[in-house]
This record gives structure tokens, sequence and C-alpha cells, in this order.
């Protein structure tokens, strides 16, 4: 399926306006709509273009190594009361679905003739992908990150320029993701003609949020048909973590016309909601503008953009994507927040059921999901599937881990 | 007309550029800057540009995303915004202001531009919500007998110039240059190009803004455009200065340079 990963075109959201009912659409600076007219007219062409879509398709297989697998996790099965699916994006190249996207955008910066990609990242595994791309495809790249983000993912910032990106620490605002997110934003208004903006996530200002959803579909594809080939039947349930939302639309598209499979997005509540220390656009937020597109956003009476705080740096963001919204608003999918606390020990469940090692931003999917388990299974009278898109892997986590869990050996 | 078309209309008769000084509300403090902008009227800058603090000001340079960073800090609020225009269109002086549209939004559209209009407010300049996603504040700036200024860009094609230009009321803000606020050291080649495109298609003036520090340099955009948009040059002056005073007389002096130069046009 990966073969032919763009087709068919996306649904009938957003409308020819980038608008996912009152969500989305441009608020940029003028400066930037010629750029996005391009890339959103490069994008519909490379769309309908057989050779585009077998390229992309071929990357995918040969260098990205999808499809990813869908893997039965027994012993995690047992202990959650379900029976659980994981989508193993974190076996992708670079070590999460995060790699589908940049691939697909750095081929249409290719197809563009530009030279430079510039992108934001919190985590660091969007720069990791993006300075991997540029590597292929010989493009110039700069990463901004911001300079707390570039702390507590020093290992990440090192693959960054391994790959022989420029890393930008942002010093400005909360130094995190959103800063970095408004420092590239800067940087492409002054360089727009040579350079494209690779974002990393289903936002910003259309076309970013339909394009990304469209080149991360492919986990939902083939998701769906894994399961189907697997159990006979679709899940009674999907659920991903949400942060700007990327990994739950890739795998949430496929599955948004089976009105019997339930679409949950778990967001990071971080200290819990009620603190106000959380990351959670959706439960937490309300609708406002930010970063390009009308969304739900963390911010005060005044609408100035509150800080957001998650463990996770990758769902560390005061934002969400459009069509989340859309989807909220419509509810078609369910969003609900989950701790860092509650993050972590659903990390710790997997580590030692399954041997395998999640990314903080899945640990929030899989902790969501032993909470969902015994209520989906109260509800239906009998043991539930459910598909978790286990969107990377949890390497570049281990600092942050090793230290919440008390187990780093400070000694040298 | 407007009353920025008025004073837009009186410069030009009296064959010069219109000055516009710009300072966020509320920085250093709330009182220091209705000190900062009534000295720029003073000192010969014609209309003020108030800005409203935004955490997230993507058009702006670091000289102003570091004002606005100590106006909220020192929690200014929209509403404090508002007394500020107040204060400084009780000089006498036209105020326009400027903002990211979240704080808009989040106010309440419609009940923004009844409290700007009170508050003796001409007009908005939106650097981030372009006309096509501009209904709602088109209904309520009209409703409420506000301008409406968006910005075209050196990028911008014939078409959208056009259509954005269509939508303007009061006068047209043209980006000197592609990138974000901050005062360079050379005028922009891109902006009388720019300028002589908007003039093609509308009688409105055109303002010109970003890169513009020194009176020269005002001279020089005063040769093409019917004003000359100056921002962080003139806070710069407040936030280099070792005292409040001190920043104000820098404020004062650079204020009368750039309007010499506006009234001395290189052509």
């Amino acid at each position: 399926m990966s073969a032919d990963a763009l087709a068919p075109l996306a649904g009938p959201q957003p409308d020819s306006t980038g608008h996912f009912g009152r969500f989305g659409g441009r608020f940029v600076p003028e400066a930037l709509v010629a750029a996005l007219d391009e890339l959103d007219g490069a994008w519909r062409t490379a769309m309908a273009d057989e050779s585009f879509r077998a390229e992309f398709g071929g990357l995918l297989r040969d260098y990205a190594g999808t499809p990813s697998l869908l893997y039965e996790a027994r012993r995690f099965s047992a202990r959650v009361g379900a029976r659980v699916l994981l989508k193993r994006e974190d076996l992708n190249h670079t070590g999460a679905h995060k790699v589908r996207n940049v691939l697909g955008q750095a081929l249409l910066t290719k197809r563009m003739g530009k030279t430079r990609v510039i992108a934001e990242t919190g985590a660091g595994q969007h720069g990791v992908a993006t300075a991997t791309a540029a590597a292929l495809f010989d493009l110039e790249c700069v990463v901004y990150m911001g300079q707390v983000d570039t702390e507590r993912q020093a290992l990440n910032v090192a693959r960054m320029r391994m790959l022989g990106a420029t890393v930008v620490p942002v010093t400005n605002g909360s130094r995190t993701l959103k800063d970095a997110m408004n420092e590239a934003m800067r940087d492409w208004v002054a360089n727009v003609d040579e350079t494209h903006y690779l974002i990393g996530t289903a936002a910003g200002p259309h076309p970013f949020p339909a394009m990304v959803r469209d080149f991360v579909r492919g986990i939902g594809d083939e998701a769906r048909q894994q399961c189907l080939d697997l159990t006979g039947a679709l899940p009674d349930a999907v659920t991903a973590c949400v942060g700007g939302g990327s990994n739950a639309l890739g795998i949430f598209h496929a599955f948004v016309g089976d009105q019997d499979v339930r679409l949950y997005g778990f967001e990071a509540g971080g200290d819990g909601v009620a603190t106000g220390r959380h990351a959670a656009s959706i439960t937490g937020g309300s609708a406002g503008v930010l970063h390009g597109t009308r969304t739900f956003v963390l911010q005060d009476a005044d609408g100035q953009t509150l800080e957001s705080h998650s463990i996770s740096a990758g769902l560390d963001y005061p934002g969400v994507g459009p069509e989340h919204a859309w989807l909220h608003d419509t509810g078609r999918a369910s969003y609900l927040p989950v701790t860092d606390d509650e993050a972590m020990a659903a990390f710790e469940l997997l580590c030692r059921t399954e041997g395998i090692i999640p990314a903080i931003e899945s640990a929030h999917a899989l902790a969501g999901t032993v909470a969902l388990a015994p209520k989906l299974a109260a509800e239906l009278g009998r043991e539930p599937t459910i598909v978790v898109n286990l969107s990377g892997r949890g390497d570049k986590d281990v600092h942050t881990a090793g230290d919440y869990f008390g187990i780093l050996d400070k000694e040298r | 007309m407007s009353r920025i078309g008025v004073a837009f209309d009186k410069a030009r008769a009296d064959g010069r550029a219109l000055l516009v000084g710009c300072m966020p509300a509320g920085f250093p403090t709330v009182e220091g800057s209705i000190a900062a902008m009534t000295a720029m009227v003073e000192a010969g800058v014609d209309v003020i540009e108030v800005e409203i603090p935004y955490s997230d000001p993507v058009m702006d340079g670091p000289v102003i995303q570091k004002a606005s960073d100590i106006a909220l800090a020192g929690g200014v609020r929209t509403t404090d915004t508002l007394r500020i225009i107040e204060a400084v269109a009780a000089t006498g002086a036209p105020v326009v202001t400027m903002t990211y549209w979240n704080p808009v939004e989040r106010y309440g559209v419609d009940v923004f531009a009844r409290d700007l209009a009170a508050a003796g407010g001409t007009g908005l300049i939106t650097p981030d919500l372009i006309p096509d996603e501009a209904d709602e504040w088109l209904a309520a700036s009209d409703a409420h007998g506000l301008d409406h200024t968006f910005l075209v860009s050196p990028s911008s094609t014939d078409a959208r110039l056009a259509m954005t230009v269509e939508h303007c009321r009061g006068f047209v803000y043209a980006t000197a240059v592609m990138g974000v606020t901050g005062a360079r050291a050379r005028t922009s080649d891109a902006a009388p190009t720019l300028v002589s495109r908007v003039r093609a298609v509308t009688d409105l003036p055109v303002g010109v803004g970003l890169g513009v520090g020194t009176g020269a340099q005002a001279g020089t955009v005063a040769g093409y455009a019917d004003g000359v948009i100056v921002g962080s040059a003139l806070i710069r002056c407040l936030l280099d200065a070792p005292s409040e005073a001190e920043g104000l007389a820098a404020l004062r002096t650079l204020s009368a340079e750039l309007a010499e130069g506006v009234r001395t046009p290189v052509r």
C-alpha cells in the first residue's frame, strides 16, 4: 500500500481555503501568502502526479522501512484487559512516524526548486527526521529548537549535527517548541525565495495541516488493512497521543469513515489539567489563533499564549492541529488528558511486558489505552481490540525517563 | 474621509511624507509608554502607531519583541492598551493600532472595535490578518467607523495586491523588505517598486515600514511614499538608555531627526 501512499486524495476537509469547519485557514503575514500558494499548488500537482506518488511510495518502502508492523502485544494486553495491537512506527528509519512527513515535504522542496529547508523541533525527532531528509536530498538544513529542549534532548541535537544540520537554540519566550516555531516563521518570512519551511506536524497555515496529514496517512491505511488481516475485523478503538497531532491524524484518517471505530487522542495533561501546568490544548484550552491557524490554544483572558508543560518535549506545545479541533467539534474523535505520571507508568509497563522502550509521547497513548480498556470492555461486554499508534521509540527519552525513575548512575 | 486620510492629505499638500512612530503599549510601563508617545508627538511624529504586545509576534524582530516581552512581563492588558490609546489620542495626533489577531478575537471582535473607537483610535493594522480571513473584522470596523489597514509585500502577486488594497481604508502598509521589523543599514530596493505597484491600483496613501532608522533613510523613503513608519529604532532609544529620562531625551532627538527627514524628501 505504500507504493501509492497518497491515493486517493483527501476527503472533504479542509475546504478550498483550508478551513476545517470554523478552524484552520491562514493567519500569516502577507509576505508568506505567495509561498503558501506555491506550496499548495506544488502539493496538489504532486498528488495528482503518478511519478511523484511512486517516488514517495518507493522511499517509504526502501528508505523509511514501511509498512511498519502491526504487533499484537500479548503480555501488555493481558495486563490491560484488551487486545492491544501496536502500530510500530518506532521501527521506521529515524525512529518515528515523522520520517513519512519529511520525505514527502523534502520531495516537494526539490520539485519547487528550493535549496534550503528550515524546521522547528521540540523533542528533536522532527529535527532529526528533517536533517535526515535534507542529507538524502542534498538540501541545506537549519533546525530551530528551544534552548530548554536542546538541553533535555542533547542526544538528538548531536544527531542533527552529525547529519549536517545547523541547530539554532532559541532563547526567546519560554524557550520551547512554540518559540522555535516563531523563529522558524521569521526565518521563512526573510528567506522564502529559496527556503521551504518543513513544518513538523499537522498544524500551521493552510496547506500544511492537510498536506502533512496526507503524507502521514499511510499509518492508518496500513493499520486498517493489517488489523483486518490479523483479526478479521476492524478495531473497536484507535488511540494516539496528540501534541500537534500528526501521528494521531495519520492513524485516524483511514478510520474516520468507520463510524463503529472510536478514535481517541490523548493529550499531555502534565501535572493535571486543573493545575494549569499541562499541554492539553483541546481539553484545557480555547479556540484562538496561533502559528497561522485557528485552533484550540492555551491562552489567557487577553489571548496571550500560555506556557505549556509536559514531561514529553514532543508534546510540549500550546496548540494543536486544526483538524483535531474540528474532529473534536464534530464529536468524531474524543480527546482526553493523560498526566506525566500516568504516561510514565505506561512507559514502564510496556518496557517490562514487551521489551519495547516507547517514546514518552507514545507512552501517553499507552496510558490512555490502559484507562480506556476497562470502560470499553464494560460497555461492549467483551474484550475490546484497540490499535495504539506507537509513534516513536524512546531512545531519545532514556535520560528523561532514567531521571524520572531515579535509575541513572550519577557517579562515574 | 478617515482622520488618518485627512492627516495624509495635509502632509501631501505640504509636499512631505507623514511620519508614523510605533511603540508597544505598556513599554516600559503603562505610564512610561504614554510619556514616550507624547514625547514623540511633541518632537514631530505625526501619527502614533500603538502596538498591542503579543506573546508570539512572528512579524517582529528582536527589538520590538523584547519591548513587548517587557510590557507583558509588567502585566499590561488589552484594557491598558485602550487607556493608552485614549491618552495619546488626547494629544491631537491620530492614533492607529497594530495588533496580531488573537488578542482581538479573544477580546471579542465587535466589542474591541467599539472600545477602540470610543478610545479615539482610528483603526487597525493587522500583520497576521489578511483580507481572506477578515470578514468579521471588516464588518465590525465598518460598523464603528474604524480604518482597516492590511499589509502588502514585495512577494504579493498583482492579483493579491489589488485585492488587498481594495480592502484597505485609511492607508496601505507596504512592507519594504522580505523579513521582520528592525532598522537596517540601507533602505530597501524593493520598496519603491512595491509603492509604484500599489499606486497603480489605488489613490489611498501608502506607508512604508520595516528597516527605517535614521533621518536620511526617512528622507529617502519620503521621496516615494506618503508615509514613513518607524518602530525598532525609536524603541531602541528606550531599551538602550541607562535611565528613563535619558531614554526620553534620545527618543525626542531621533523623532525630531526623522521628522526633519520626512520634510526633506530625496527624489
